[in-house]
């Protein structure tokens, strides 16, 4: 199994009096796609927050490539090539595609930001995508569908030279063909060396990509594990219920001992 | 959705259309009906779903485009033009004096001051929030820089010693602000304004009006601050400024007091008029750059591949507001004195001090990785904080934009009266002024507006105050129909908000 790219290690993270994430372990290697899976507040986006640099983490340690980093801003994130397609999506309405995708790191030609070469390469990533249904790269973002509009997300994150994709739901406003695509993608971006995340409620995309499932019981890491070495019935129980058999979290019999 | 739904593709192609494709010289020339639609039918290649980007247009196809956007409710400054070209029809029939050669550059005066507050607070606007105060912010500069000319830089005896010695202390606090901020340019200009201050230079003009931006920039540290970085919403901020600035201009003052703008100078920024040669000069400057600018950029995508509108249209556009800028400055250099003994004649100054600020305030929100940065603000803040921008900084330095241009529109302002009193900035100034860029189609909702908005908007404002004077109509009148007139000009910008949320291409 190769070294970890990037790796968390007792993290927590409270909004006020809410324990959003106790202790929380987590591992992302390069080639693999770790499928991040918990029922709804479990704290998955939480989690891909604290990676991202968005919330600050209470306490615990992160580690890139074996180093340990403080992420402390999402331009923190962005430079150790951290990408995430978030769940809310965040793009700017009122701008276009093209702008959108190079949202705080624009290209600049001396002064001014070089509109024609960002657009080209724009073009580029999207086509590479196989984007079929938008007209024209200057559409705003406002005026494209759900679908269209996390095509242009996920785009987004792939126009970097990145070294960990964090995806969260980027299938769940999808049609069939896209979600297709996407999970084509996903599977293509960990086979390039990527470390890919991908939070996903929908077991049989988890276990067609993903080559480790983790999955979160109310803020705890209850289990990570091979694909390989477990069933849809075993992940669905470590979701509902943080233990299966001998893996998750110990009962609470066990535990006060 | 205009767009097509793509045909399910089969199996097997997603995999193969991922692998890079090279644009097919091919699609470049691709017949404007084989678009989207025919090619993602097809599905094969992935660069030929963007035939449209490339494809050129034709003229006809360009103008069904563009009024497809209208009908989306992509209106821009439109209304406001429409309204205008109605506004001077409707007041060259009724009134003879109108449309004349002293009248229309006496328009032109009377509207510089608040289209020049206007196109600040463009900035401001575009993300979503307000500035009430920068009416009276900048009767505080105009108070300011008139009591130097007025005491030749000696402002302690002017001021006294604690207002003065206060003065300072705001000085230094505002830098300080900056700095916290991380937005250390803006920290420049109140040291400045302090140096200023306490060395008591002998008046001079250019001093002034470097005294007036850099007061102008401190009020903006200070406003910004409270909003970006204290967190206080800009409009109960600004509210409470507005009525504070009108106090500090009565402390610079005093009750009842007046402070005439002996200085020729600065009495021409808003009196005088350049030479018959200067003006042509002026023309000449500004139409080659624009025309350098516009044709630029049009070849300079054409020659990449990319979309363009058609070089015919491109061409006639330019060509059209050359002339345009031709004719007015022949009419503008022709005499249009009343009284023979003397000749008036020549583009009023303040033409040059706006269209510079135009140029300027596009280039910095068109061209500038600073001003997409204050359009994505304005779209979705959260969005822009995730991809890294600062928006405390971004949030402060629109305030900051706002009260050094509103300094420059103080000067104008009170170079036309001709003196500062305490109402300077005062009374319908900023409401004025959020009209002018409200009316031009700059939204108040944030993330929608061009600095040219606050141009044809004021132009709005100063016709309807202009005309209706001229037909002898009360100040009661004057008031309601430009009530009436922003009105009308937000309740567009909502509507077209509901049709742009269902299509439209920016
Ligand atoms: N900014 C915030 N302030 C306060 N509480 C928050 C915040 N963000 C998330 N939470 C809380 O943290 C918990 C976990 O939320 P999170 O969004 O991480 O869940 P999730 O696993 O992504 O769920 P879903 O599957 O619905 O997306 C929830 O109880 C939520 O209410
Ligand atoms: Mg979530």
């Amino acid at each position: 199994m190769s070294q970890p790219i990037l790796e968390l290690r007792g993290v927590n993270k409270s909004f006020g009096p809410v324990h959003v994430l106790h202790d929380v372990d987590f591992t992302v290697r390069p080639g693999e796609v770790t499928a991040l899976v918990g029922d709804n507040g479990a704290g998955k986006s939480t989690l891909v927050k604290c990676i991202a640099g968005i919330h600050p983490t209470d306490s615990g340690e992160l580690l890139f490539d074996g180093e340990p980093v403080t992420v402390g801003s999402p331009r923190d994130a962005a430079a150790l090539g951290i990408e995430v397609v978030y769940q809310d999506l965040a793009l700017c309405d009122n701008l276009d595609i093209v702008d959108n995708m190079f949202l705080g790191r624009e290209r600049l030609r001396g002064l001014t930001l070089d509109d024609a070469g960002m657009e080209e390469a724009a073009r580029k990533v999207l086509a590479d995508l196989s984007v079929r249904t938008v007209k024209s790269v200057r559409t705003s973002v406002a005026s494209l569908s759900g679908g269209q509009r996390q095509t242009v997300a996920i785009a987004k994150a792939v126009l970097w030279d990145s070294r960990v994709v964090l995806l969260d739901e980027p299938t769940a406003a999808l049609g069939v063909a896209q979600t297709r695509q996407v999970l084509d993608l996903v599977r293509r971006l960990a086979d390039n060396g990527l470390g890919v995340v991908l939070i996903s409620h929908n077991m049989n995309d988890v276990f067609e990509v993903a080559d480790t499932v983790a999955a979160l019981y109310l803020g705890r890491m209850a289990a990570e594990v091979p694909t390989a070495d477990t069933s849809r019935a075993q992940v669905v129980e470590l979701i509902t219920a943080g233990r299966s058999g001998d893996l998750g979290i110990p009962a609470p019999e066990t535990a006060t001992v | 959705m205009k767009t097509a739904r793509p045909s399910p593709s089969p199996p097997t192609s997603p995999s193969k259309d991922f692998v890079m494709t090279e644009t097919p010289a091919g699609t470049r020339a691709a017949a404007p009906g084989s678009t989207a639609q025919g090619s993602a039918a097809q599905g094969s290649t992935a660069v030929a779903d963007f035939g449209i980007d490339t494809a050129q247009r034709g003229v006809r196809q360009a103008i069904g485009d563009y009024f497809a956007r209208l009908s989306g409710g992509q209106l821009g400054a439109l209304p406001a033009l429409g309204g205008l070209v109605v506004l001077f029809t409707v007041f060259t029939v009724l009134s003879p004096q109108f449309l004349t050669l002293g009248n229309i550059a006496n328009l032109l005066t009377q509207g510089a001051g608040i289209t020049v507050i206007g196109m600040g607070l463009v900035y401001v606007l575009l993300l979503g929030e307000i500035d009430l105060s920068a009416g009276t912010a900048s009767g505080v500069t105009a108070a300011v820089w008139a009591l130097h000319l007025k005491v030749d830089g000696n402002l302690l005896g002017g001021m006294g010693s604690w207002v003065f010695y206060l003065t300072l202390v705001a000085m230094a606090l505002s830098a300080g602000m900056a700095v916290l901020t991380k937005l250390h340019v803006a920290a420049i200009p109140p040291v400045l304004a302090l140096v200023l201050m306490l060395i008591g230079l002998p008046a001079n003009p250019w001093l002034e009006m470097l005294l007036a931006l850099c007061i102008g920039t401190a009020i903006g540290c200070l406003t910004g601050f409270l909003v970006a970085k204290v967190g206080i919403p800009s409009f109960v901020v600004t509210l409470a400024l507005f009525l504070a600035w009108q106090g500090v201009v009565l402390l610079y003052i005093g009750e009842g007091g007046t402070l005439a703008v002996n200085d020729e100078v600065l009495f021409n920024v808003a009196n005088g008029n350049l030479s018959p040669l200067g003006s042509w000069l002026l023309f000449v400057l500004a139409g080659a750059g624009y025309a350098a600018v516009v044709l630029g950029r049009h070849f300079g995508r054409l020659k990449r591949g990319l979309v363009v509108q058609p070089t015919a249209l491109v061409g006639t556009k330019v060509g059209v507001i050359v002339v345009l800028g031709a004719v007015a400055t022949y009419a503008l250099n022709l005499n249009r004195s009343p009284n023979e003994a003397v000749v008036i004649q020549g583009v009023p100054y303040v033409v040059p001090i706006v269209l510079g600020l135009l140029v300027l305030g596009t280039f910095v929100l068109d061209r500038t990785r600073y001003g997409r940065h204050v359009y994505a603000v304005g779209g979705n803040a959260e969005a822009a904080r995730r991809a890294g921008i600062d928006v405390t900084k971004v949030r402060m330095s629109v305030f900051v934009i706002c009260s050094t241009v509103a300094a420059i529109g103080a000067i104008i302002l009170s170079s036309k009266v001709g003196s500062v009193d305490p109402q300077a900035g005062g009374g319908n100034t900023l409401l004025f002024a959020v009209g002018a860029a409200v009316i031009g189609g700059t939204s108040l909702f944030g993330g929608k507006g061009r600095v040219r908005d606050a141009i044809v908007g004021g132009a709005v404002i100063a016709t309807i105050e202009n005309g209706l004077r001229l037909l002898g109509e009360p100040a009661a009148v004057v008031s309601i129909v430009t009530g009436l007139v922003l009105l009308l000009a937000a309740s567009v910008d909502a509507l077209s908000r509901r049709r742009s949320a269902a299509a439209g291409v920016r």
